[in-house]
């Protein structure tokens, strides 16, 4: 029991800060921003104080808080963090720091947009934290439903042309339009939870003592049959945010409609949410099940990397290139989670590390570019590193991450998983995961080459680099990158300590 | 081990700061002075290293990744004979580089020349890496950090689009080998348990190694395939001349290409169990040497002829390595090293001096250029093997390990490459520098701080020759008809050359003709790069549009068909509901008769 509740103060921050812009903040655009900063700034300041503070000797949830909401339905305020939730607590924070400052030229209604995102937060943070079902599943929808409204409102249109034997029903939907985005996004997802909701009450009746607590179903231990169903409804729940296979197409069109700072969170954070929901309570509480369903999450998830960087080479709009290579990316989670090793669930957990800053760094650059050139379209730029040579800079080390570079974050957790797919039930994982990265590195230089490179193209006037507080967002993101890549025991080291124990439950 | 970290370290420091604080960068020459000092500085730290004996390899190491039970990567430092070559080499030619390039770059912008110079401090610290790495992935790190740091100067001039082109395509390519490498280190890394060399090498002393290695080391030289330029993916290395003059000079002796042999080399005792991969390395490597040899006779470019010179000569260090005489390959690669850096320094000055790499529009610069002219040439004379220079004794050391193989196959490509060696370069000699045809202009020799290197470089090549045949090297054992056979044949390519381009007898047409479909297939690089181009385009761009219009039309499309059938089946349940009461009475009557009749079916 620590004396200060900082898990709570970590996740309720952001909501009070959004309280506090609602209210207050009206017609003040600084305020709003200097209120989001702050905020924002408490919970990044208490999870880097967590982080380091953590006993990883110790090991286990710690920071531990409880509270007792509905006892005679076992339905606890329950927070703690072990190495895992740690690691992406302090992603979150990264993220939504730069995001805050990403969006700091926002103009339209930026009091609510604030607000919004901060509320957003609060339900991120409340899902890695929470160790009660029941709260964990209210944060996750806190989570993914204000997305509704900051991209139905504030996204922006693709086109998309109606083509193939299904084209009529392109017209139907309005596909491309951002309020099509939206709504997809949040179908998709509230499908999603629907299987998360059943599954986690499958776990509290099945579990035998009327309790929410994650701690508690961790003990007791469930039937195989029980295990076998829940796990798949963990996974396909979970997954779709996770974007997996083939249900990753509400991903492209809502990253690519979203505005820049919800565009970094959801496919810097969120995603992560439906890829630790997996690992935490599918293979944390369903160990029997996980290792049944194991060739399906880890196949899905090559393809997931192979198909989704085709896809992102096919792609025309520089958005929708980040957005599928978060689908190519988000396989190599997958993956590591699946192979049930200790190197592949390191690489797992790191991997969602690295792939949300940078991620969070790509969508932040595409979001300054489309700034200074109203323009997404890749092949029409060119040249644009002799006047944006601090954003080219940037885009370079996010792409080198993204290929998997030595001494980024990306080769970490990539080659961790490749270790551990080999180590798993089935080598031949390794050959897809490793021809990924060699196409995310033919598209991801093809694009640089084409953006940055070459001689300047001619449509484009007066372009400029970033500037001000956009920089603040660039530089923790590219520092972040970095550092983890040359240091990464301070992330392996405290996730190790979370993974060992959930692999011991495997073997037992 | 003080020593080697502060080699080590000083250039990482110079890129830190360069990085860093962009003022310094901005500033273009004090970012210059800032990597100059520090790779000097790594330059008197190596040779202090090297002039030191050293019994036992020196190792240390540092937890990387931690892992339940010890970590699970280190990083470290591994200290051996070869490092220590090697050290040296690196500093010594990142030095000179250094220095030419503050000459030879001085027209760029201040801001670009710090770029530059950032870059370079970033390569020399990723190939001091590479070289002191104690295990593979450390090698492997630094592998790709070298493989970048080549793709950022190979695309220094970044608004050119053949240079943007030259530096993807040197990324494409070595990564194409990598995927090869990192597959291999992870099987080896299950088969063994470890990835660190001296747990490796003890293995293989003890004869203790998993049996089956061969599908794995096989992948590991895939890595150096890709890197040290080895058919079929040498064709990155040629394109690769878009960078400027000195980052050709680094990557062909001291950096990129040396990673792959230098890798081979240090892992040598792990290949001595995989004869067959070494009979694969030899024939693929004199393979190599003999058809970049022959696209070397066709070229007009300069530096291209020497970038094929390069390529062909790594297969020579490649076949040594596969006859399992890494110590030979190790000699080639310092020799080459020093040598082929002075070439394309000297080859800059040259066209630094006529402002074209064309050598048909150079032609007598021997007169103009004297300096230049004398350093070339003894360039040229120890790529040919001409003795008493460096080139001849590494040369030698290579065709009789491969004889000693009993690689007859490689021996005879290898002795056909140095005939044609001699004969390409001194064509490149007369032509250049001794032809009738004069370019217009006043071309002069090149400042002093781009002649020092040359300088330097060149009494190196003396040095190391009269050298080793003084003392005689440890790597050279002298066998008549071997020398008599290799200096004949770079004899006789130097009169193919002197006959046909210097006295004339013969017209190159004529020549041309003779050997027309070499020729015709030779300047067609044999189609190996429009293959790939058209495996690039057709098929891997292809298949992406193919996936990524399946995406969006097939799976996608199935779910706005179900998202539009929804609509539409909600707008004709709408439709019932139209507010008449008679409709809706009717509707009842309807159910209640259903049910009804449902009730005495099934009862």
């Amino acid at each position: 029991m620590t004396p200060v509740p900082v898990l709570s103060i970590i996740t309720w921050a952001p909501f009070g800060g959004a309280l506090l812009i609602m209210f207050t903040a009206r017609h003040r655009p600084l305020a709003v921003r200097l209120i989001a900063a702050v905020s924002t700034g408490i919970s990044t300041a208490c999870s880097l104080w967590i982080f380091f503070t953590y006993d990883r000797d110790a090991a286990g949830f710690q920071f531990y808080e409880k509270l007792s909401l509905v006892p005679p339905l076992g339905i606890a305020y329950e927070l703690g963090v072990d190495g895992m939730s740690l690691l992406m607590v302090l992603l979150t924070s990264v993220i939504i720091l730069a995001g805050v400052f990403a969006s700091w030229t926002l103009t339209v209604r930026s009091q609510e947009f604030y607000a919004l995102l901060l509320a957003l937060v609060t339900g991120v943070y409340g899902v890695f934290v929470s160790l009660d079902l029941f709260i964990l599943f209210l944060f996750y929808e806190l989570a993914v439903l204000p997305m509704y409204l900051l991209i139905g409102i504030w996204g922006s249109t693709a086109e998309v042309r109606p083509r193939g034997i299904f084209a009529w029903a392109y017209r139907a939907t309005g596909v491309g339009t951002k309020e099509y985005a939206a709504m997809k996004l949040t179908l998709y997802l509230l499908f999603g939870s629907a299987f998360i909701l059943v599954g986690i009450f499958a776990l509290y009746v099945n579990g035998g003592n009327a309790s929410f607590s994650f701690l508690e179903a961790e003990a007791a231990g469930f039937d195989p049959i029980v295990q076998r169903w829940v796990f798949l409804a963990f996974y396909v729940g979970f997954g779709i945010l996770a974007g997996i296979w083939p249900l990753h197409t509400w991903s492209p069109d809502g990253h690519a409609s979203a505005p820049t700072a919800v565009s970094m969170l959801h496919a810097g954070v969120l995603m992560k949410l439906g890829a630790y929901g997996v690992v935490r309570l599918g293979i944390g509480l369903l160990p029997d099940g996980a290792i049944e369903w194991a060739f399906l999450v880890g196949t899905i998830a090559c393809i997931n990397i192979v198909y989704g960087a085709l896809a992102a080479m096919a792609q025309t709009d520089l958005k929708y290139v980040i957005a599928y290579s978060s689908v190519s990316h988000m396989g190599f989670v997958m993956l590591g989670a699946a192979t049930l090793t200790e190197p592949g669930l390191d690489g797992s957990v790191f991997q969602m590390f690295a792939h949300g800053i940078m991620t969070g760094l790509f969508f932040a650059l595409v979001g300054l570019v489309y700034e200074k050139a109203h323009s997404r379209e890749i092949f029409r730029m060119g040249g644009f590193g002799r006047t944006m040579p601090g954003i080219a800079t940037a885009f370079t080390i996010a792409g080198l991450s993204s290929l998997g570079l030595p001494a980024t974050a990306g080769f970490v957790g990539e080659f961790l998983t490749f270790l551990g797919a080999w180590r798993s039930a089935h080598p031949w994982w390794l050959v897809p995961a490793v021809a990924g990265t060699l196409l995310t590195a033919v598209y991801i230089l093809r694009v640089t080459r084409q953006i940055f490179w070459g001689p300047e193209s001619r449509e484009f006037h007066r372009l400029s680099d970033a500037s001000g507080p956009e920089w603040v967002a660039l530089a923790i993101l590219s520092f972040v990158l970095v550092v983890f890549g040359m240091l990464p025991a301070v992330a392996v080291g405290p996730v190790d300590t979370a993974v060992v124990p959930l692999l011991l439950r495997l073997i037992r | 081990m003080t020593l080697a970290l502060t080699a080590l370290a000083l250039p990482f420091l110079a890129f830190v700061l360069q990085a860093l604080v962009p003022p310094l960068r901005r500033s273009g020459r004090g970012a210059a002075a800032v990597s100059i000092v520090c790779v000097g500085g790594s330059l008197a730290a190596a040779a202090r290293l090297w002039l030191a004996p050293l019994g036992a390899p020196l190792v240390r190491r540092w937890e990387w990744i931690p892992a339940d039970g010890g970590p699970l990567v280190t990083v470290g430092i591994y200290l051996d004979p070869t490092a220590q070559a090697m050290l040296v080499l690196v500093t010594l030619v990142a030095f000179l580089v250094q220095l030419y390039s503050l000459s030879y770059l001085r027209e760029e912008p201040a801001p670009a020349l710090g770029r530059y110079y950032t870059y370079q401090s970033l390569f020399a610290f990723s190939m001091l890496g590479l070289v002191l790495a104690p295990n593979f992935v450390e090698m492997f790190i630094f592998w790709e950090l070298v493989g970048l740091c080549s793709y950022l100067l190979i695309g220094f001039w970044y608004e050119r689009p053949a240079a943007a082109r030259a530096a993807v395509k040197a990324f494409w390519t070595t990564r194409l080998g990598d995927v090869g490498f990192v597959i291999g280190i992870v099987l080896l890394w299950r088969a063994t348990g470890t990835f660190d060399f001296e747990a490796l090498f003890g293995l293989a002393e003890a004869g203790r190694l998993p049996a089956g290695l061969a599908l794995t080391m096989f992948l590991i030289y895939l890595g150096a395939v890709g890197k040290s330029a080895q058919f079929p993916l040498h064709v990155w290395l040629p394109d690769a001349m878009e960078g400027p003059t000195p980052v050709s000079a680094l990557i062909h002796a001291a950096t990129m290409v040396a990673a792959g042999v230098f890798m081979v080399t240090r892992a040598f005792p792990l290949f001595a169990v995989v004869p067959e991969v070494l009979t694969i390395m030899a024939w693929v490597g004199a393979f190599t040497a003999l058809l970049a040899a022959t696209m070397a006779c066709v070229e007009n470019d300069i530096k291209r002829v020497l970038a094929y010179s390069t390529v062909s000569q790594l297969g020579y260090m490649m076949a040594a390595a596969g006859a399992a005489a890494p110590s030979a390959a190790f000699f080639h690669l310092l020799t080459h090293g020093v040598f082929k850096a002075l070439l394309f320094l000297a080859a800059g000055a040259a066209i630094h001096a006529v402002g074209s790499s064309d050598i048909r529009q150079m032609g007598r610069l021997f007169g103009a250029l004297p300096q230049t002219g004398i350093v070339f040439l003894i360039g040229t004379l120890a790529l040919s093997g001409v003795w008493p220079f460096a080139g001849f004794f590494s040369k030698e050391a290579v065709l009789s390990a491969v004889w000693d193989g009993h690689l007859v196959g490689p021996f005879l490509m290898l002795a056909l490459t140095a005939l044609l060696t001699a004969a390409y370069m001194f064509r490149v000699v007369f032509v250049a520098f001794f032809g009738a045809d004069r370019a217009g202009g006043h071309p002069h020799d090149a400042p002093p701080l781009m002649a020092i290197p040359l300088w330097v470089l060149g009494f190196l090549t003396v040095a190391i020759g009269v050298r080793v045949a003084v003392a005689g090297g440890e790597t050279h054992h002298p066998r008549g008809w071997l020398t008599a056979l290799s200096l004949g044949l770079a004899g006789a390519g130097i009169a193919v050359a002197f006959v046909t381009y210097q006295w004339r007898v013969i017209s190159p047409a004529a020549l041309a003709r003779a050997l027309r479909p070499f020729d015709w297939m030779a300047r067609r690089r044999y189609g190996i790069d429009g293959a790939y181009a058209g495996i690039y385009r057709g098929i891997i761009l292809g298949f992406a549009w193919l996936i990524g219009w399946i995406d969006r039309y097939v799976v996608d499309g199935l779910l706005n068909a179900l998202s539009a059938g929804t609509l539409s089946a909600g707008d004709l349940l709408r439709r019932i509901q139209n507010g008449r009461a008679q409709d809706y009475v009717y509707g009842v009557a309807c159910g209640l008769l259903a049910l009804l009749v449902a009730s005495q079916i099934w009862r």
